[in-house]
């Protein structure tokens, strides 16, 4: 019945193998791991192939679909809520291309049972999951290769391998993701896991606090994943239930968001609560803390958490049930709303924050949590697609990024992470590493015809196209501020003169020096790590190129991080990923009539349809999400417009870009160079400075906040608040009452408070002590003692019951 | 048929366990009373199912025989483990519990 017309095929029914394979390649590693040549890598390995060999078909497959779709132009029948459906496309979307609607390959099967509902498990791939999945498996591959040299000869190298394996698995299941229990299935799988990762070096408690801290922050975020699901099923299920289908199933909830019978309030609501869920996943601004505390775990862990997986899953959770948010907060008809403003802090809080850095991968944190502020923020605008284009990119780069560093500490600076103390020079040293690094941080800043350039640049472009010019600025300001912190940490790293490890001095000082100070060489407390380094380093003393399983990915990702961009580059024309990945904002007839009428019926809406499409061109007031469809109809997306790319439009965040690279390396030579500068010790000479410094040292105290002091500062103001009013309004008439009251107190004190209550108390205290005390013997220790007892009672309890029968 | 001496069976069997759990001081040999305890009380329930002529019985036999394994896994890694923190395993002497 799929498919009349839309080209399918055995990668894309079958995509649900993908996140399978990984699953049971983690079951293997458990339990063969230990006993395999490899350590049960290979198991790892193997699978994330095989995904990603299955991924990369489905893609083709989808593109042809894509193809075959915008090629019929006309109508395709598909199946949907089990009814059948005509698709009717919608001519002149803004920028000239046709926008048909693709249908997506949803497969499900009953998971289980309970109360009449079904809860489904199955696969929905569309554009979003499609790329996806290619992107995770891809970058999941790539970072388990690395991860056979970055960790070799570690003491947990299988379970390393089985949690990386089962982390991939659950962000594939949620990636996949049929229905709302599912996408929660995925998501607290890589909660878990990433608990594992990050505390994979659990012997130091600084790595294992940094475990609990990110499994307990996202745990925050997840009851507000709980409470929306929750909440949106509620309202939903009616609606879809007559639709055959239920309130968990994503495309139910998309159409009923924009069918325009669905409360504001509860998709309010339900959204608020979904966006709290986004915000401890992917790491926005009141939850971000625990994302830079996660370098603790291994790098290829960062690197993959930070750049396709985890974090972005909270960005895609909202662009997967985009109608929710884009009707609950009036996306595009309000000036301002929830997700811009804390996409916006989120990139301001985050990149002043990376200036401050030592850890260059704390830097790398820091940048991942500002342009995930990005992503938000582009879809808080409206701007869909660039969000989700920039997830794509992003991923490159970012990946790319982690991986440098580590490949750094590796064989760079001797485990160690510490731009000031350890680094400099490495340019000369380690060529691929310091050139796939510039690469990539080129791409990170949005240098044009770099990748970035052309995501990050939709982005700040659509915010203005769509009216949002308060944060059209605050990207171009976090735009100026990323390229600035990367020049630095690039300076620090590769450039300048050489220090510590980075100098070739030695470690013998193992203990004292600077591995005493320096928390996140983690390997200190691994013998068989250090022992297997110890051998490598004898072959070539100080700083050296990785060898070629490490500098392999790396070079792979950053041609990437080239080349990605070229997907959707209006600058020089380019389209396909608009093409393949957005969904259509067109209405989609849904018919209860038999496959046999459905096509007459099809037809005759695609002749009303036609009409209605030459009305709506070039407005953004209606079509899909702006208008209540037909009747007959649903929407599955909102219909966006995107802006024209113009040079003139992208000059202003070039010239920031260019102005911030600049300024920065001017201050970095002055700062951390050898040349003596004004600007030299300027944090010891001036208060100010001094002060900025800390505050952003101390990651704008809002660890202190959550740890202890926000009772204080909540309690604080409210109790002088209330001095305040005490003092000066109510003091009259409280003085004259307070006296007549204090006598009555102290009377009541005396007479009620210290006989009766205190009595009361004291009483039954001492009934509860000596009780207690009194049993204390039945408590010997001695377990045949309390089966004694226990038999005794039991006996006793059948006596009783047989004289109660008889 | 003649239920009554699956009965009686069932009751020595437990008797025997709950003298065993009482009396004996080595951990292992509480643990083999358990055991006793247990399967006294399926002999009643397939006596008792037999009677009745119905399958419940024989179910939850089967139930208690895994209930029991798994038991007997875990008091058994518990034995384990204090021997080797005590090098004994006589119960009079385990009073670190004590009220």
């Amino acid at each position: 019945m799929l498919a009349a017309t839309l080209s399918s095929g055995w990668f894309l029914e079958n995509a649900w193998l993908i996140p399978l394979i990984p699953a049971i390649g983690f079951a293997l590693i458990i339990f063969f791991g230990k006993r395999m040549p490899q350590g049960g890598s290979e198991f790892g390995l193997l699978s994330m192939a095989a995904s990603f060999a299955i991924a990369v078909g489905a893609t083709v497959q989808w593109i042809q679909r894509v193809n075959s779709a915008s090629a019929e132009g006309e109508h395709a029948l598909g199946g949907f809520f089990g009814f059948t459906r005509a698709v009717l496309p919608m001519a002149g979307e803004e920028g000239g291309h046709s926008a048909a609607f693709v249908e997506p390959v949803v497969r499900t099967w009953t998971w289980w049972q309970s109360g009449g509902l079904e809860f489904g498990v199955g696969q929905h791939i569309d554009g979003l999951s499609i790329m996806l999945l290619l992107l995770v498996t891809f970058i999941s591959l790539l970072v388990q290769i690395y991860s056979t040299e970055y960790v070799s000869g570690d003491r947990r190298y299988t379970h390393f391998f089985a949690a990386l394996t089962l982390f991939s698995a659950g962000m594939l299941v949620m990636v996949l993701a049929e229905n709302m229990i599912q996408l929660i299935l995925g998501w607290e799988i890589m909660g878990l896991c990433s608990f594992m990762l990050i505390g994979h070096w659990w012997e130091e408690a600084a790595n294992s606090k940094a475990a609990l801290k990110a499994f307990f922050t996202v745990r925050v975020g997840d009851v507000g994943l709980l409470v929306g699901t929750a909440v949106i099923f509620f309202g939903a299920n009616d609606w879809a239930v007559e639709r055959g289908s239920n309130g968990f199933s994503i495309r139910a909830i998309s159409a009923w968001a924009l069918s325009g019978e669905a409360s504001h309030s509860v998709l309010f609501w339900g959204g608020v609560a979904l966006f709290i869920a986004a915000i401890g996943k992917s790491g926005q601004f009141p939850l971000h803390t625990w994302l830079p505390d996660a370098m603790a775990g291994p790098t290829p862990v960062s690197s993959l958490l930070h750049s396709s997986t985890m974090v972005v899953a909270g960005v895609f959770l909202v662009a997967r049930v985009y109608p929710v948010f884009f009707v609950g907060f009036d996306i595009l008809d309000t000036a301002v709303n929830l997700i811009t403003i804390i996409g916006g802090i989120t990139i301001i809080a985050a990149a002043a924050l990376a200036f401050v850095q030592d850890d260059i991968k704390k830097v790398l944190a820091y940048s991942t949590v500002s342009q995930l502020g990005y992503m938000m923020l582009g879809l808080g605008v409206g701007a869909w697609l660039p969000a989700v284009f920039h997830i794509f990119t992003h991923a490159f780069f970012k990946c790319a990024l982690f991986l440098a560093a580590g490949s750094v500490s590796h064989s760079g600076s001797h485990h160690s992470f510490d731009m000031k103390k350890d680094m400099g020079g490495l340019a000369r040293k380690m060529p691929i590493t310091a050139t796939t690094w510039m690469i990539s941080t080129a791409a990170l800043c949005g240098i044009p015809f770099f990748s970035g350039f052309f995501s990050k640049d939709e982005i700040i472009d659509n915010a203005s196209h769509n009216g949002y010019q308060f944060f059209y600025w605050v990207g171009l300001i976090g735009a100026a501020m990323t390229a600035a912190y990367m020049t630095r940490a690039t300076y620090l790293t590769f450039f300048g003169s050489a220090r510590g490890a980075a100098a070739g001095e030695h470690h013998d000082e193992h203990a004292d020096a600077h591995d005493a100070h320096d928390a996140h060489d983690a390997h200190a407390a691994h013998d068989d790590h250090d022992a297997h380094h110890d051998d490598h380093h004898g072959a070539h003393a100080g700083p050296h190129e990785s060898p070629w399983r490490i500098t392999a990915p790396l070079v792979i990702l950053a041609s990437l991080a080239i080349f990605s961009g070229y997907l959707n580059a209006p600058a020089v024309g380019t389209h396909y990923f608009t093409d393949w990945v957005e969904p259509a904002g067109v209405a989609v007839a849904t018919d209860h009539a038999t496959t046999d009428h459905a096509t007459d019926d099809g037809e005759e809406h695609a002749l009303g349809f036609a009409a209605l499409a030459a009305e709506e061109e070039g407005g953004y007031a209606e079509g899909c999400g702006f208008t209540t469809p037909e009747d007959g109809t649903v929407c599955y997306a909102p219909k966006l417009s995107h802006a024209e790319f113009a040079w003139s439009k992208a000059a202003p965040s070039i010239l920031l870009v260019a102005f911030g690279i600049l300024m920065s390396a001017w201050l970095s030579m002055g700062v951390f160079g050898d040349r003596k500068n004004p600007l030299k010790g300027l944090t010891s000479r001036s208060g100010i400075a001094r002060r900025g410094h800390a505050f952003l040292v101390n990651k704008y105290y809002l660890d202190h906040l959550y740890e202890g002091v926000i009772v204080k500062a909540v309690a604080h103001p409210i109790a002088k608040a209330a001095y305040w009013v005490n003092q000066n309004i109510l003091d009259g008439v409280v003085n004259g009452v307070g006296r007549s009251g204090r006598a009555t107190g102290e009377w009541v004190y005396r007479n009620l408070d210290q006989r009766v209550v205190d009595g009361a108390v004291n009483a039954s205290g001492l009934v509860a002590s000596e009780t207690g005390h009194a049993l204390q013997p039945v408590q010997s220790g001695k377990v045949n003692q309390y089966g004694a007892l226990l038999f005794g009672a039991a006996t006793v309890g059948a006596i009783v019951l047989i004289l109660v029968n008889i | 048929m003649y239920a009554v001496n699956f009965l009686i069976l069932g009751a020595l069997l437990f008797s025997l366990g709950v003298f065993g759990v009482i009396a004996r001081r080595n951990a292992v040999m509480v643990l083999m009373s358990i055991e006793l305890i247990l399967n006294a009380v399926n002999v009643n329930l397939i006596a008792f199912a037999m009677m009745n002529n119905s399958a419940e019985g024989h179910v939850f036999a089967l139930y208690v025989i895994a209930v029991a394994a798994a038991e007997v896994g875990v008091g058994l890694a518990m034995v384990l483990m204090i021997y080797r923190n005590r090098r004994s395993i006589a119960l009079d002497e385990l009073s670190a519990m004590k009220g």
